[in-house]
């Protein structure tokens, strides 16, 4: 009889429920991830993404799965320190784990990580090395159609307006007195990308990686309620009434030739965004090409799904308690919000100079769809044009600013990652 | 359990605001910078494009004329009209998908099947 009391009590310590128990952070967390799910499920804010990130929350805090171990990560990020020289934490996760390292110097590879971690660190491998969010860039590229900016190439003026708010919300960072690093990481929230997000942050900052992700896909979800407010603020209804000219028609060859020329050139001018451009680049050329239909289909559908389901699980599974529940989380969220509407207000403030410019033949709304997110920026143009004129169509004409507003949160991403990548 | 993290070595660990201010000058300056180049880059690419197949629109519309005047030819046959239709439809300024498309548009918005409806044409009216 002792013998099972002992062995149910066993049981008792062993089981999930127990562990809830021994830090109610955990229990916030869970709360955390399922007003996510329902944000994404019911509300539809992102549900792509935001489903799976949400899920990834929910397992990584369940205690005793051991699915994500971030002290695997902060090894694997300390290779090459001496053991010694670790916080007394990790030292007891190396002992904890048997690591042995030659010299008392932390050698972790792949190898060893893949034999120690759990099913969403070897899902995190891709984050780490970049792999999905280029992959998804390279989906995203067999989806745009970069026809309205070469129609209209000053739309890649209000594209580089737009980068306003990634360094306005950088130096309310930096004021706040977050380091460089993840100030930087901050700031491409403005960028309102998620891929380049969590591929810059998983490179500068990847113990800021959940917060940033969500907040940058929550974000984008609420651009039809951020941005009208400024759009309206910052124009006149004589502005938002603009009628522009219709479109010029672009060649297949110039479209064939647009991925390839800017490939070339940008990636010499700025090597380390060759990743997210390269791939955004091979994904259109698939596209325009009309040689490569079966690529330009898998890249920009079953490759995709596949790849957006490891991305927003294993991100989603880096916000495990006790690195989520800070003030720095609640920071992040309101620096992301300020990297919006300064971004926002970037393209909207350099489409009212072009509006000046050219006696009033651009919409200044067009503008404010420079903050990427494709396409949601470019309908809300439209939809806040056509609330001043309903025979206002400024949809094609904002997709141009629109796409040129993801090449330049890419260049951003360069910029800071060869600046603050050490 | 607070866990410390070991931070990556970084070449730039902490800022004063000034200095800030300055990365995210330089920052803007660069994203410009770029965009312009492929601004140009566009503008270049879409000259010599344009002027390339202006010179062979320009070639194929003198080689019937250099051709000796050929036997008058036999009138083409045309096909029968699918069932439905009523008669062709002329485009002024207008390109066959933007009138396919203005024509489901109608369609749509006066709920009707296009093979009820007759276009006689479509001319773009410029402001």
């Amino acid at each position: 009889m002792a013998n099972i009391i002992a062995t149910l009590g066993r049981l008792g310590q062993t089981s999930g429920f127990f562990g809830l128990f021994t830090d109610w952070r955990q229990i916030v967390m869970i709360v955390i991830a399922c007003i996510l799910l329902y944000l994404g499920l019911v509300k539809k804010f992102e549900p792509l993404l935001l489903v799976g990130i949400a899920f990834g929350m929910l397992l990584t805090n369940l205690p005793f799965g051991n699915m994500y171990n971030p002290e695997l990560w902060d090894l694997y990020i300390a290779n090459g320190q001496s053991v010694a020289s670790l916080s007394p934490e990790l030292q007891a996760f190396i002992a904890e784990h048997g690591f042995i390292f030659a010299d008392g110097v932390v050698q972790l590879t792949f190898t060893e990580l893949i034999h120690a971690g759990g099913l969403l660190d070897i899902m995190y491998i891709g984050v780490k090395i970049g792999l999905y969010p280029s992959l998804i860039f390279m989906g995203v590229g067999a989806m745009t159609d970069f026809g309205p900016l070469i129609a209209n190439p000053k739309s890649l003026l209000l594209g580089a307006a737009a980068q306003l708010g990634i360094f306005v919300a950088f130096l309310l960072a930096i004021v706040i007195g977050f380091p460089a690093n993840v100030a930087a990481s901050i700031g491409i929230i403005g960028g309102a990308d998620g891929p380049t997000a969590i591929w810059l942050t998983s490179k500068l900052a990847p113990d800021y990686l959940a917060p940033i992700a969500i907040a940058a896909y929550s974000y984008m979800a609420l651009i039809p309620m951020i941005q009208p407010p400024v759009m309206k603020a910052l124009t006149t209804k004589e502005m938002r009434e603009v009628k522009m000219d219709q479109l010029r028609p672009v060649s297949k060859t110039q479209k064939i030739l647009f991925p390839i020329i800017v490939t070339i050139f940008t990636c010499l001018l700025l090597p380390s965004v060759a990743p997210l451009l390269g791939c955004l680049m091979l994904g259109n050329l698939f596209k325009e090409s009309g040689v490569t239909d079966r690529l330009s289909d898998t890249a920009q559908n079953a490759l995709m799904n596949i790849v957006t389901i490891f991305l927003a699980t294993s991100v989603g599974a880096t916000a495990r308690y006790d690195r989520f529940l800070n003030w720095k989380t609640l920071a992040i969220i309101f620096l992301g919000l300020m990297a919006f509407e300064f971004a926002t207000c970037g393209g909207l403030l350099l489409g009212r100079v072009m509006y000046r410019i050219t006696k009033g033949k651009i919409n200044p709304l067009i503008g404010s769809a420079g903050v990427s997110a494709v396409p949601m920026a470019a309908r809300v143009s439209q939809k806040v044009g056509s609330e001043a004129n309903p025979s206002n169509f400024l949809l094609m004409h904002a997709m141009g600013p629109n796409v040129a507003g993801v090449i330049g949160s890419a260049i951003a991403a360069g910029f800071l990652l060869a600046v603050f990548g050490g | 359990m607070e866990v410390t993290s070991a931070a990556p070595t970084l070449a730039i660990q902490n800022l004063t605001f000034g200095e800030g201010v300055l990365y995210a000058i330089l920052g803007m300056l660069v994203v410009f910078f770029a965009l312009v180049l492929i601004m140009v880059i566009i503008k270049i690419l879409v000259k010599v494009t344009d002027s390339s197949a202006a010179k062979k629109a320009a070639k194929a519309a003198e080689a019937p004329a250099e051709a000796a005047p050929a036997e008058p030819a036999a009138p083409v046959k045309r096909d029968d009209p699918a069932p439905g239709t009523a008669g062709d439809i002329k485009l002024y300024t207008t390109d066959p998908k933007d009138a396919a498309m203005i024509m489901a548009i109608v369609a749509d918005a006066l709920g009707k099947p296009l093979n009820e409806l007759r276009f006689k044409s479509i001319r773009e009216i410029k402001e």
